[in-house]
């Protein structure tokens, strides 16, 4: 494969990854607020377009031109930038998550992935990390007291969550014995009840903590305390309108899919999935549909989550993420350790 | 008290939102209706916008005494009563209401006035949408509060955007205090006069008088008739 080749390929997965990104959004918040709506015994959007679908466009283009306000008292360079490094992780994140099986073209495999880092999981865990960045600068650099608290507050929880989020991947990366998304998903292929591959699900502690503690990364209810309307607004990005608003808004969505994505692709098998019995020409479908099923599925208990749950309160988030979360996954950690230690090397008595 | 109530505790929200997820997707739990096409049917007291009522002759009923004006804890109704012209009346006592006007920016939709109307001339309908884009607009006059010789009230809104035209037709949303001191179970004699396009209302449910003269919307609809031959009734 020739230099310009590998540049031309990855600039076009790179531009399907951001148009997808973009479009899956429209469709998620339509979604989560028709469920939402379904819940709460509303009908949600119906007016624009069928079944309302055209509402998250129409609020798109209206934040895209509305004004952006800049308020007197923000620190300029770090307001403009804050935006920013919310999306940019976002975005990243999703290019490490393979969406369907590998094709050849000519002679050439191509990953249905941004690309195959064999550190993808500590990629991940890292950049999610820097979307902590984004939540602090907006709400330092607003010079307002609000996104100020908001910012604390994210921060605090952000960092707990993220040790819980990490420590849980560890079972994940000793079982599989790789940190390679694809080779994450490729291990979890087999055969399982004629049709169900051998999902990293059976690690169920690692699959529950990884998912709450994503809850937690994307600031979703429960744990939306860091933008609480009731206490403090809109939390960090209280003083964002416009396009810099919608970038906020833009990455909070991305990173609901991120999380579901990345659950999908550590615990639930990836793309992989039944094909029953499909002809070679259709078969690249069903790894692609069973991903986005899988994914949306998750999304639908992110919504159902925000539908049930209350709001934590500030000490309620750190006992839960410090005194449970943690500790649990500790000790899951060594016994997981344990077991995976019998399953290779077999008892150290036998 | 046990591990089963410590989960349902925990995790009891989120069958109350499946179930009413399921619900509101097969069509039973929807609470919420698509306002400007679908409306909800008004309790029949609803306390909606002002009228004033036409005797079924097309006579004006309000005889500018003022009492309105007066109970009005809003202050937001004006009234200057005149002499009748004689050769030309506009009401059938002495003096008439030469200008009435209600202020629905001010109105707080008590009702106070219609309990004080000596003579039923103001009442209040089922109509709610009264939007204005000029504060002055608000200021109702007799303009808009006299009901036609049919009896159907002058709305100052495009009917083809939100007016429900069944409620114009209907415009008496509100039956007449009758009782003293507004109970609605009033027992007594209700003797209230015919109005345009309306004729004479029956009593409410409650009202020892109701079950005497005629049971229910029956005898109404068909006095309501009876009026409309005699005055013309509202365009179909």
């Amino acid at each position: 494969m020739t230099g310009w080749e590998t540049l031309l390929t990855a600039a076009i997965k790179v531009a399907v990854a951001f148009a997808l990104l973009l479009s899956l959004t429209i469709v998620l918040v339509w979604f989560e607020r028709k469920i939402v709506a379904d819940m709460q015994n509303r009908l949600g959007p119906t007016r624009a377009g069928p079944y309302g679908m055209l509402q998250t466009v129409a609020d798109g283009v209206k934040l895209l031109f509305k004004e952006s306000v800049t308020p007197r008292r923000v620190e300029f360079a770090l307001y403009i930038a804050a935006p920013i490094a919310a999306l940019v992780p976002a975005l990243l994140i999703f290019l490490v998550i393979p969406i369907g099986r590998p094709f050849t073209l000519g002679d050439r495999v191509i990953d249905l992935a941004g690309t195959d880092l064999n550190v993808a999981v500590l990629y991940v865990l890292a950049l999610s990390s820097l979307a902590v960045y984004a939540v602090v600068l907006a709400g330092w650099s607003s010079g307002s007291k609000y996104p100020l608290l908001g910012a604390v507050r994210a921060s605090a929880q952000m960092i707990s969550y993220e040790a819980a989020m990490g420590l849980a991947l560890v079972p994940v990366i000793l079982f599989t014995g790789t940190t390679s998304i694809r080779a994450i998903v490729d291990a979890q292929a087999g055969e399982f009840l004629s049709f169900l591959g051998i999902w990293n699900i059976v690690l169920v502690p690692s699959f529950l903590i990884f998912f709450i503690a994503g809850v937690a990364e994307t600031n979703r209810a429960p744990f939306d305390l860091v933008e609480a309307e009731s206490e403090i607004v809109g939390g960090y990005h209280t003083e964002y309108s416009g396009f810099r608003f919608a970038l906020f808004f833009l990455a909070e969505y991305i990173n609901i899919f991120n999380i579901s994505a990345l659950t999908t692709t550590l615990f639930l098998g990836g793309w992989h999935g039944p094909t029953f019995g499909a002809p070679e020409w259709l078969a690249w479908v069903f790894p692609i549909v069973w991903f986005f099923v899988k994914t949306v599925a998750l999304v639908f208990v992110f919504v159902w989550i925000r539908a049930s749950l209350p709001r934590m309160r500030y000490d309620q988030l750190m006992q839960f993420g410090w005194k449970r979360l943690i500790p649990l996954t500790l000790v899951w950690i060594i016994l997981s350790t344990v077991a995976i230690g019998f399953r290779r090397f077999g008892a150290p008595w036998g | 008290m046990g591990a089963w109530q410590d989960f349902r505790k925990a995790f009891g929200g989120f069958f109350v939102t499946a179930r009413q997820m399921v619900r509101t997707v097969r069509g039973d739990g929807l609470v919420t209706t698509q306002y400007p096409q679908e409306k909800r049917v008004k309790p029949q007291r609803f306390h909606g916008r002002h009228v004033l009522n036409r005797y079924p002759d097309g006579m004006e009923k309000c005889i500018g005494c003022e009492l309105c004006a007066g109970v009005c804890p809003a202050r937001c109704i004006y009234v200057r009563g005149a002499d009748n012209p004689p050769d030309e009346p506009v009401s059938p006592g002495e003096r008439f209401g030469f200008v009435y006007e209600i202020n629905m920016l001010r109105c707080i939709f008590c009702g106070l006035c219609v309990e004080a109307c000596p003579t039923e001339a103001i009442t209040m309908t089922s109509l709610f949408e009264f939007s204005v884009t000029d504060r002055d607009d608000a200021i109702y006059t007799k303009r808009e509060l006299l009901v036609g010789e049919d009896g159907t009230p002058n709305h100052p809104q495009d009917p083809n955007r939100l007016i429900d035209l069944a409620e114009l037709e209907l415009a008496d949303g509100w039956m007449r205090a009758t009782s003293p001191s507004g109970r609605a179970a009033y027992e007594g004699v209700v003797a209230w006069t015919p109005s345009a396009g309306v004729g004479l209302r029956p009593p409410e449910a409650g009202q020892g008088e109701a079950e005497a003269v005629g049971s229910g919307s029956g005898a109404g609809a068909a006095q309501r008739e009876e009026a409309g031959d005699e005055s013309g009734d509202a365009p179909a």
